[in-house]
């Protein structure tokens, strides 16, 4: 199989992907990091926002955007006050099957609003316009791409400087470093728990509205093959801390870009089988994470 | 009354199971399929509870099992006049040979449990979060091959024609079996073993019991008992595409096990009854006045109610006590 050189073009729309991957990985990373709870439903989220944008097309864009973050917002506080907070204490395995059924039942939910006009699947014309392209330095880059670049370079140093310089950033790191220990010193749980489901939802409204300009029809199932992705990306980076869990989001993003715009369509069918079996892999040899320092690997092994 | 105990524990699901086999057979014809898919459910979710529910391991990857099961029992069963026309690029050993009904049933075992047997060798090692991801791997990778490699099956297309022997009668006693076989596992000293790492896997070590050996002998029982329901599944359907045997299912089968209780077997088929009675009320009421779709929502927000408010299931995980 002859690899065609890899061109800029493809490089830049690949970091673009892994840079809306990261993002996905830094909300479920920041979820798991003071809750040890994997968020299946977290595409769900993203579907949210994206029917919002969808629904509110007809009106001003800011308008919509701003609903989109509201309704984000308002699902994820509502899914961590009903389902996230009484599950708390309860095994990961648990909470990873609670998460599950409520990706489905969103999804199920998304489907009986969806189909209220007889047709499956909304298009969202909000932010269309960031789909022209604007030519820099030879290679035409699609405006959502840059959109894409800088909000993660943007949201991803603002993160840094939240958990390293404020207080409840510092609270934060406490709880996802010992969260027992955490609370003895003072740190209120349920105000750092909220704090990092509002931090995700904000990260899931993001995203919809990055994705929206790339896919513009949106579906029951939005969401959840990139959250199946990303969740992939995390695991495989290493869930236990956030800058890995990030840049596994990142690398898979990038890698995806790279390989879908490297390989001709036929050439790709087995592409799953080949990043999964990878993925058992790397999950047997290395299981803390392909980034974590080997000598702080806290390996969970029997 | 400990004598009779396990006459209780294994009576009281099969009796279950022979009350839904009756009722399948004085039933009208459009309900009854809807009796069947009950019973061949039960097949499948003690199959997973043989791992999952005896060794406390979430598998996302069961069904994948299920999936080769059906496919080699469909594939196996086409009559060979029509599979030269309609499966054309298989490999010449399964184009040129056809199995029996019981044959294809064994073979949807053996195959379930060697694909086990190959996935789970290295797989057992992982447990928690990486165990969950992984099986989920091996789940979407299954469907990718069965999806994609029409040298084993039928592809993206649907695989018809394949002979409906699937009926109340050979779905009870398949089921029947099943039953009797988890019961038997759970009840010999492999079954006590692996339940002593569920509930305290030090203590378990300490004793000399080898975690990763009891779980890999669970795991490939459970892919053979999963290949035999798949292989119930395509001759109660007669026909099937990869799509049947992938996310939703895992999620229904899932489901069953929790709302039923993951660590019983009375769990596991209360479970699957009452979740498909449910599931095919709800079917029914769509084609009704209910918007589609309103079955996921139901057995959804009851999967996450249960969970929420009592994880260890309607039955609490326990075995039936009289």
């Amino acid at each position: 199989m002859p690899l065609a050189v890899v061109d800029a073009q493809t490089l830049v729309d690949a970091v673009a992907l892994g840079a809306v991957y990261a993002l996905m990985a830094v909300g479920i990373g920041l979820v798991f990091g003071v809750l040890r709870l994997v968020n299946f439903a977290y595409g769900q989220l993203v579907m949210a926002g994206a029917y919002t944008l969808a629904f509110t097309s007809h009106l001003h864009p800011a308008v919509s955007i701003v609903a989109c973050f509201a309704v984000v917002i308002a699902l994820s506080t509502a899914i961590d006050l009903a389902v996230f907070r009484p599950l708390r204490g309860q095994s990961p395995a648990v909470m990873l099957v609670t998460t599950f059924a409520l990706a489905f039942l969103l999804q199920a939910v998304a489907r009986i609003v969806d189909v209220r006009d007889g047709t499956i699947g909304e298009p969202v014309r909000v932010v269309g316009q960031l789909n022209r392209a604007v030519g820099i330095g030879g290679v035409n880059v699609r405006q959502v791409t840059i959109l894409a670049i800088v909000l993660g370079i943007v949201v991803l140093g603002l993160l840094a400087l939240l958990l390293g310089r404020t207080t409840i950033g510092l609270h934060m790191r406490a709880a996802a470093g010992d969260f027992r220990t955490a609370r003895l010193l003072g740190v209120r749980s349920n105000r750092v728990i909220g704090f990092a489901v509002f931090l995700s939802a904000l990260l899931a409204a993001l995203v919809a509205i990055v994705l929206t300009v790339r896919k513009p029809l949106v579906t029951p199932a939005y969401g959840l093959q990139e959250t199946i992705v990303v969740l992939v990306g995390v695991v495989v980076g290493g869930l236990d801390r956030l800058w890995t869990a990030t840049l596994g989001g990142f690398a898979i993003g990038f890698a995806t870009g790279v390989i879908n715009g490297v390989l001709p369509t036929d050439k790709t069918i087995f592409l799953p089988t080949a990043v999964f079996a990878l993925v058992i892999l790397v999950l047997l040899l290395r299981p803390g994470g392909l980034f974590v320092p080997r000598d702080a690997a806290t390996v969970e092994r029997v | 009354m400990s004598r009779f105990r396990p006459l209780v524990e294994l009576g009281g699901p099969a009796l279950l199971v022979v009350g839904a086999g009756l009722m399948a057979t004085v039933v009208s014809r459009s309900t009854q399929i809807y009796v069947l898919q009950a019973i061949v459910a039960v097949a499948m979710v003690v199959a997973i509870y043989v791992f999952v529910g005896n060794s406390g391991v979430l598998s996302f990857g069961q069904i994948s099992f299920v999936a080769a099961g059906a496919f080699a029992a469909g594939v196996m069963t086409v009559p060979l006049v029509l599979k030269g026309a309609i499966l054309r690029d298989l490999f010449p050993i399964l184009r040129d040979h056809e199995l029996g009904n019981v044959a294809s049933l064994v073979l949807a075992a053996g195959v379930g449990g060697v694909l086990a047997a190959l996935v789970g060798l290295p797989l057992m090692r992982l447990s928690g979060l990486a165990a969950g991801i992984a099986t989920f791997a091996v789940l979407e990778i299954t469907n990718n091959l069965l999806r994609e490699w029409t040298a084993i099956g039928p592809g993206a297309t649907t695989l018809s024609l394949v002979p409906q022997t699937t009926g109340p009668g050979q779905a009870t006693v398949g089921v029947l079996l099943v039953i009797a076989v988890a019961y038997a596992y759970q009840r010999s000293r492999f079954g006590r073993r692996l339940r002593a790492t569920r509930e305290d896997p030090a203590a378990a070590q300490a004793v000399g019991i080898s975690i990763h050996r009891q779980r890999l002998g669970a795991f490939v029982l459970s892919g053979a008992l999963c290949g035999f329901a798949g292989g119930l599944y395509v001759h109660m359907l007669g026909s099937i595409s990869t799509g049947q045997v992938y996310l939703e299912l895992t999620f229904l089968t899932l489901a069953m096990l929790v709302v039923g209780g993951m660590t019983s077997l009375w769990g596991a088929v209360v479970g699957a009854l009452s979740v498909s009675a449910l599931d095919s009320f709800l079917a029914e009421a769509e084609r009704g006045a209910l918007p589609n779709g309103s079955r996921l929502v139901v057995v959804g927000a009851l999967m996450a109610l249960i969970l929420v408010l009592r994880p260890s299931g309607i039955t609490g995980g326990k075995e039936l006590r009289l």
